[in-house]
């Protein structure tokens, strides 16, 4: 039985379709009405509010601790200045990937990192030799995720205009409703967002100012259904989902490199040692075998098959997580592994692992789509990543 | 070629020119765009009349656009971007009123309230309307075929026809026969008893047209309405993110990236015709441009009887095109609110208004406001649609206001005065609309910050729809598919050679599909490989 997050009050009142469902051990809403278009749109067009409490957030401290995360990470963090985030990959000596995640200087001495499987004893059984203290603060940190194109005016209004200096993977300390607490402009939605870490106390004080703040923004609770369409769009994987940490795994074909996962570019080689290093040095030289890809199914390909059997083509309203099989020229060459229909841009999109020599641009493979119980072959082709990638992100 | 001699010149930057001219543009063609006003867009416009509120002045939704154009010209790179609007609210006076929701179980309860029959009927109309628009929606994407044509490319489209029609069951082709003869009300009696569904339901058929809802073939309109789509699946309509003026920007984005040239404030006098050639267009300021093609992106009333002249063509031409029915029947009031506006019979701002709202409380209502349009006067008590696009997109209004948005119907262009007569009864015209409404909402007075009324005068005045008809003719069925504007001439060729029509016109027409504009590019292009 999940638990309640320290937003559950809040959150539970609002879900009008009592759909939850566990992320990692905690009651998260799926949608807070019946289906979650009205939130997609929140977060795309005016601002979504997202608890993210879920994720689980260690402090690294101490002398060692620049060196122990550039250690533990792909990317190599002695250089990220205080008030600076990075993505990474953590991979194992072999260079699969165990998690992704964020990781924050806090100070010159203190790291903050998020992950989404457990990895304190990960950490802890690394940490020898290193001057650090590694301290699990998923339970005592609450988040928020503010997303889409007015969320900066929403946090504008409740910690001052200041907040329109910050940029891109940033970080600054700053008081909502009296709480202490750090922004970051950090989020999963692929678009202009922040994420919020409250000391778990100040948890239902942050989410009241930011609701009543942005109300006339246009705010809204969004849940995780309307997450997974944006964070397709955005081209963005999901542990569990697209790729799967690799102690979890019984057979070694399910184990990634972040080359494989097109994660490639957070993996800093030429540096001090890391864990992989070695692995990754040797795939980089030899080539992956296994590449990931943004597919765009056809629609006219789609409506084809479904005018075959009379019907008017329909998708599933909400993200797909069912892995489906991409053939070339008859032959499978890897998988779609998660799929929707884009509401803005109008096209049905896939996030998908191929052979890594099918990873071209423009390159025309073919996915399995199921039509009154038959399975048939739609067009898709390989376009970039990310589908969706709205200026106002970056600027 | 010279500076001034293109492939293609569009007369008219409306959103069905501009697409238009996108997809010649993508076919290599060197186009030019000719807009008469400063903004781009034709009815498709937002405007900031009032600062911080930005309005659509005129058409106010979408439930048309081809997704295959959204695709093929990239829109949403450009900044579209459509909101859907959810739930379809219907408010009473003495009752909570009714609301559509996207959850077809709380639709179901809902209709159940005013009758447990209706509720369960609703959901099988829902579906024999898909299938016979699953059947409508390919002709919407095909050049209309010449039914007297021996032609074998018209022979196969007339095949094609002809499948799509055999496809459908016995069952289905009567229903289909019904919807083009029959009365929208007629057509709903068939299935409905609550009065207050079928009017809600029923005010689909009249829209933009000069009928009531007890008018035959009203049953069509009804359905053109109903083919709504959104997202390739049959769904609910949309608004265009910062207003309908949006869409035009991205097209004409698309076009221009795409190597078309917009020229804006460059009105066109006269259609340059040599040899029953169309040759170029002659500009308001007398600067000549020629073109191989000149497309027409106004309606049939100012191509043909303004801007050509009219030895160019032949008399019973002329006289067809006189005869397609133009009369505007509806106007246009937006506000800016100070707040939001409650609603007696349902408060909140909750998901009942992000949709969009009728006031269409009876049948009989409906009927007596044509009534007053009948005998030349706009309805006392109108039928309205309202949307209030700021709850959706917060960018169309400073924080916490409002834009509504309110197209009225019945508001003849030519009412007993004269159509001229409409500056003395605007405002008159105006009032009635919020009387009406605030009869459902009672502080609407209080919050109004500004208002514009748009009479039908003032939509031919102002944006060029000749009688002010939002579709550039009405979408009665006499006027549709291949004798759309015209049964001789509904090909987007006119008698003229090199003169073309794009827009809402000709087939399909009607709302922001942009399908008129995509076809008529498409049947240029062909004409181009065969010369």
């Amino acid at each position: 039985m999940p638990l309640p997050s320290p937003f559950h009050e809040r959150t539970a009142s609002l879900c009008e379709s009592l759909k939850f469902k566990s992320w990692a051990g905690y009651f998260a809403v799926c949608s807070y009405e019946s289906h979650p278009d009205p939130e997609y749109f929140a977060f795309r067009n005016s601002a979504g509010l997202l608890d993210i409490t879920p994720l689980f957030k260690y402090e690294l401290s101490g002398e060692d601790s620049a060196a122990f995360v550039s250690y533990m990470a792909t990317r190599d963090v002695s250089a990220l200045k205080i008030g600076r985030v990075t993505y990474s990959c953590f991979c194992d000596q072999r260079g699969k990937v165990i998690d992704d995640g964020t990781i924050s200087r806090l100070d010159e001495q203190r790291f903050r990192v998020t992950t989404g499987s457990p990895a304190y004893a990960w950490f802890l059984q690394n940490s020898r030799g290193f001057q650090v203290e590694v301290e699990d603060v998923s339970e005592s940190i609450a988040a928020l995720a503010i997303q889409g194109p007015n969320s900066r005016r929403i946090l504008a209004e409740l910690v001052g205009p200041g907040i329109e200096d910050l940029r891109f993977f940033g970080l600054v300390a700053a008081r909502i409703a009296g709480v202490e607490v750090e922004i970051t402009r950090t989020g999963y939605t692929g678009d202009l967002g922040f994420e919020v870490w409250i000391p778990r106390d100040g948890a239902l004080s942050v989410w009241d100012a930011v609701m009543a703040a942005g109300k006339a923004h246009g705010i809204m609770p969004v849940g995780l259904d309307a997450l997974d369409i944006v964070r397709i769009e955005a081209g963005f994987l999901l542990q569990d989902v697209d790729y799967f940490s690799a102690p979890r795994c019984i057979i070694e074909s399910r184990k990634s490199t972040p080359y494989e996962i097109g994660l490639g570019w957070t993996v800093a080689l030429d540096r001090s040692p890391f864990i992989g290093q070695k692995a990754l040095r040797e795939e980089k030289q030899r080539g992956s075998d296994w590449g990931f890809v943004g597919l765009e199914i056809s629609w006219e390909g789609i409506e084809e098959i479904y005018t075959e059997y009379g019907l008017p083509p329909s998708l599933p309203t909400q993200a797909c997580r069912m892995a489906v099989p991409v053939y070339s020229t008859g032959r499978q060459v890897g998988q779609v592994t998660s799929s929707t229909w884009s509401p803005i841009l109008k096209k049905y999109l896939a996030l998908a692992t191929v052979e890594a020599k099918q990873v071209e641009i423009g390159n025309q493979l073919r996915v399995e789509h199921t039509v009154e119980y038959e399975r048939m072959r739609v067009l898709a082709t390989v376009v970039e990543r990310p589908f969706y990638d709205p200026e106002r992100k970056r600027t | 070629m010279s500076d001034r001699s293109y492939d293609s010149i569009v007369i008219g930057g409306g959103h069905n020119g501009l697409v238009c001219a996108a997809y010649l543009a993508r076919a290599g063609q060197k186009v030019l765009v000719l807009e008469r006003r400063h903004v781009l867009g034709g009815a498709a416009v937002t405007e900031e009349l009032y600062p911080g509120f930005k309005y659509s002045v005129c058409s106010y939704v979408v439930s048309l656009l081809r997704p295959e154009i959204i695709r093929d010209l990239q829109l949403p790179k450009y900044g579209l971007e459509i909101l859907p609007l959810e739930c379809s609210f219907t408010p009473e006076l003495d009752g909570p009123g009714l609301v559509r929701w996207p959850d077809a179980d709380k639709t179901r309860r809902e209709i159940a309230r005013l009758s447990k029959r209706d509720s369960e009927v609703y959901p099988l109309f829902g579906r024999e309307m898909a299938k016979v628009g699953r059947m409508v929606k390919p002709i919407l994407e095909m050049v209309p075929p010449d039914p007297t044509s021996l032609n074998p490319a018209n022979l196969m489209e007339m095949l094609k026809l002809g499948r799509l029609f055999g496809r459908l069951s016995e069952e289905e082709r009567i229903l289909q026969a019904k919807m083009f003869t029959m009365s929208a009300i007629d057509f709903l009696d068939e299935w409905f008893e609550s009065d207050l569904l079928k009017a809600t339901m029923g005010v689909s058929g009249i829209i933009g047209t000069f009928q009531g809802v007890r008018s035959p073939g009203t049953a069509y309109v009804l359905m053109h309405h109903y083919m709504g789509e959104i997202d390739g699946a049959f769904r609910a309509w949309g608004i265009s993110k910062g207003g309908t003026g949006m869409i035009s920007q991205a097209i004409a984005e698309s076009a221009k990236n795409l190597g078309a040239e917009i020229r804006t404030e460059a009105g066109v006098a006269q259609i340059m015709v040599r040899a029953g050639r169309a040759k170029g267009v002659v500009l308001e300021d007398g600067t000549e441009l020629t073109a191989r093609h000149v497309i027409s992106g106004v309606d049939p009333h100012r191509t043909f009887l303004g801007l050509c002249e009219a030895g160019d063509l032949d008399a019973e031409f002329l006289a067809s095109i006189k005869k397609f029915k133009m009369r505007g029947s509806s106007g246009k009031v937006n506000l800016a609110l100070d707040r939001f506006p409650e609603f007696t019979c349902r408060p909140g701002d909750g998901m009942h208004v992000r949709g969009d709202l009728a006031i269409a409380p009876s049948v009989d209502y409906l009927e007596r406001a044509f009534d007053d349009a009948k005998y030349g006067d706009f309805s006392r008590r109108p039928f309205m649609n309202v949307v209030i696009p700021s709850l959706l997109d917060p960018s169309v209004a400073p924080p916490g206001k409002h834009v509504m948005s309110i197209f009225v119907q019945y508001a003849p262009y030519a009412i007993k005065e004269g159509p001229e007569a409409w500056p003395e009864r605007r405002e008159a015209f105006g009032d009635a609309v919020i009387e009406t409404l605030a009869e459902y909402c009672p502080d609407l007075e209080s919050s109004i910050l500004h208002r514009q009324v748009l009479s039908p005068w003032d939509i031919e005045q102002q944006m060029g729809l000749t009688e002010g008809n939002i579709f550039h003719g009405e979408l009665s069925l006499e006027q549709l598919f291949f004798m759309r504007p015209t049964p001789l001439w509904a090909r987007y060729q006119t008698p003229i050679r090199g003169l073309w029509m794009c827009a809402s016109g000709t087939h399909p027409g009607g709302g922001i599909m942009g399908a008129s504009g995509a076809n008529a590019a498409r049947r240029i292009l062909k004409s181009r490989v065969r010369a």
